[in-house]
């Protein structure tokens, strides 16, 4: 299985790249692959109960507006939501790691995180160490 | 053997895709799996996706934008 493993680290917050991380996760694992999503620094406040599509636009967010435009252009495109992709991602065996030492850095509690969603608790080197047994891994 | 028929008309990426998964994952082995679409991409990568996945694909009809992919479990 070495080479059917992908491994993405979700660094940012911002809700277009946090659609990314899950698009790609949900493709990769339709097409057969195991895949991980380290979530951390800003990328793991999204773990925040309530907090998964409240990231800001990575460009045009105009205090807000741009993205409220975005999200309105995505709902008539009938793009699913961040909560359905998160949801299909587990179905379809997906893991999330968060990340520790943010957790620290923040602040952040396990209790304060969607502990539904977390597979398990980790840092670099957990990411490394499945990273160099992968054939696809991802810096968003 | 039964036929699972997966209709994901109107939806786009990467929902197509994930839903054959689920199908496939679901589906025992004989089962016909009739998926039914019309997002263009998804014509083209679902049977890339079952290629990776070793499942065989019976046929892909319709346009670009209104398709039927038929899968034999």
């Amino acid at each position: 299985m070495s080479n059917n493993r992908a491994t993405i680290v979700l660094h940012s917050g911002d809700m277009d790249k946090v659609f990314s991380a899950f698009i790609i996760g949900n493709g990769a694992l339709a097409m057969g692959m195991d895949v991980s999503i380290y979530m951390t620094f800003f990328g793991l406040q999204r773990l925040q109960k309530g907090r998964l599509d409240k990231g800001p636009l990575s460009k045009m967010h105009f205090l807000g507006l741009g993205k409220w435009m975005i999200k309105r252009r995505m709902k008539s495109a009938n793009v699913a939501s961040l909560d359905r992709l998160v949801s299909d991602y587990k179905e379809l065996g997906g893991k999330i790691i968060a990340c520790e030492m943010t957790m620290e850095i923040m602040g952040i509690g396990k209790d304060q995180l969607r502990e539904d969603l977390v597979d398990s608790y980790g840092a670099v080197g957990t990411y490394v160490n499945e990273a160099r047994q992968s054939s696809m891994t991802l810096f968003i | 053997m039964s036929e699972i028929l997966v209709d994901v008309i109107g939806e786009t990426c990467p929902v197509p895709l994930v839903e054959m998964r689920k199908a496939v994952r679901k589906a025992q082995p004989g089962d016909q799996i009739v998926i039914r679409g019309s997002h263009p991409a998804s014509r083209e990568e679902i049977p890339m996706a079952l290629e990776a996945l070793g499942i065989a694909l019976e046929s892909v009809e319709g346009t670009r934008d209104d398709w039927t992919i038929r899968i034999r479990r």
